[in-house]
């Protein structure tokens, strides 16, 4: 297990470390700021954190020893005269998503924003550059629409280890993009998915994957926690099959994380429907799967099981290893040692968590 | 007549809402006539200047309609009229 809990949180980035099993505070910045994403480079250690400042605009900052000095770097920005449509202008309204660009090319890091560029860096961050193949996709002014956020937004970017040019996005309100290119073109990979919410539910664009991961030990297998249901693809995207339960817990949700070791495993952090957006009957649990989606099992122990209203955002569901963690929106902070059998609370007084990552 | 489909969201509001005909030659006209037929709905879906709430979408026979302020996209008699949510929040 990695030792480290990376939060953004609506007050602050704020980073946990463990030793000798205790889990305590290593880090605070940006006190009272927004962290949309605090995400930690994989291949350097360099802590990110994507602010959302209500009256300054989105910022991007960036720290190269764990939190003691943050350096500011340019946030993404459209080009002047680029439109989301017809009459209104592109503007970084928030950054939702951030992916290192692979370890061949140490410098490459993709970003994800509303309202729905995605941004790719070459220069390990100093400047970004709107991926504009996607941004002047056909599909993109009349097909994508506001999901989360009122403009359409990419909240997920998932590298392919095997190929470095490989990429999954995912878009609310789109579905699910795919380049093989390195992001020259890009292929819509919404067949089987179900948007309940249009005219028409199979709809080639319009879905909304609330969050898109893939099984880190098997690329090829992609789950997607849907504002539909649960879905997952065992052939790269080409196709999505629901595994969602008819009638248990495991259906409404944001967040989704797959097992390392393990691309038939994965947790779920479920969400009493759309309408209602609270935890089921008052009382938190995690849906793990061992078998593929199959069938589920609800983790409870540990978790409060009465007068609770937290839900789990797309980011805050995580695991490393045997452990899991998740952050909610009222500010709770759990963890599990044992893939969901048991869970402890790091925090029940944390501003509400917006992005969750393991790190070292 | 078109025929005006709603989200199963309103239902939670309005229960007894079902897919009907309505009269009206504008988004509007068939809107005050669901208003009629459901008191207080309009507002649900209307702001007070009369345009579209935020977080509410119209298609018209599939395609989301594009002036949301004052509701003038043209449909035929037997268009069908989808009003639904927009997916917010969390």
């Amino acid at each position: 297990m990695q030792p480290t809990i990376l939060l953004g949180t609506r007050k602050g980035l704020i980073a946990y470390h463990q030793s000798k099993s205790r889990w305590e505070v290593e880090n605070v910045s940006f006190e009272g700021q927004p962290v949309s994403i605090a995400y930690a480079d994989p291949r350097n250690g360099t802590w990110w954190a994507c602010l959302d400042h209500g009256h300054w605009g989105v910022k991007l900052h960036r720290s190269k020893d764990r939190g003691a000095n943050w350096e500011e770097v340019p946030a993404p920005a459209y080009p002047e005269g680029e439109e989301v449509k017809d009459g209104v202008p592109a503007t970084t309204r928030y950054i939702w998503a951030m992916m290192h660009g692979g370890r061949h090319n140490g410098s490459k890091l993709w970003l994800g924003t509303d309202p729905g560029g995605l941004f790719r860096s070459d220069d390990g961050g100093d400047s970004f550059q709107l991926v504009e193949s996607l941004w002047n996709h056909p599909t993109r002014k009349t097909g994508w629409f506001g999901g989360g956020r009122d403009l359409p937004g990419i909240h997920s970017i998932v590298l392919d280890p095997r190929n470095e040019d490989h990429i999954h996005i995912g878009i609310s309100c789109a579905g699910v993009f795919e380049t093989t290119d390195g992001g020259r073109n890009w292929e819509i990979r919404n067949k089987g998915l179900r948007a309940d919410f249009l005219p028409d539910p199979e709809t080639s664009v319009g879905h909304d994957p609330h969050i898109l991961v893939a099984a880190p030990s098997d690329p090829d297998t992609l789950w997607q926690q849907n504002h539909c249901g649960i879905f997952r693809s065992s052939d790269g995207a080409a196709s999505w099959q629901e595994v969602s339960q008819k009638e248990g817990p495991a259906r409404f949700g944001f967040a989704i994380a797959v097992a390392g070791d393990d691309p038939g495993q994965a947790w779920v952090a479920p969400a009493d429907s759309d309408g209602n957006r609270t935890a089921i009957k008052g009382a938190l649990c995690i849906c793990r799967t061992d078998d593929g989606g199959k069938t589920w099992k609800e983790c409870r122990k540990g978790l409060p099981q009465q007068n609770c209203f937290d839900i789990v955002y797309r980011h805050a569901l995580v695991s490393s290893g045997d452990s899991l963690a998740f952050g909610t929106t009222t500010g709770n902070l759990f963890f599990s040692p044992d893939r969901g059998d048991t869970w402890e609370t790091l925090n029940n007084y944390l501003p509400m968590v917006y992005s969750v990552q393991f790190t070292n | 007549m078109p025929t005006i489909k709603f989200t199963y969201a309103l239902k939670r509001y309005f229960p007894a809402l079902k897919d009907e005909a309505a009269e009206g030659n504008t988004l509007d006209e068939v809107l005050r006539e669901m208003e009629t037929r459901y008191p207080g709905m309009r507002s649900y879906i209307l702001d007070e200047q009369g345009s579209l709430r935020k977080h509410v979408n119209i298609f018209i026979d599939g395609a989301m309609i594009t002036d949301r302020m004052r509701l003038s996209d043209p449909f035929g008699g037997k268009s069908e009229i989808y009003i639904m949510q927009a997916l917010s929040g969390g």
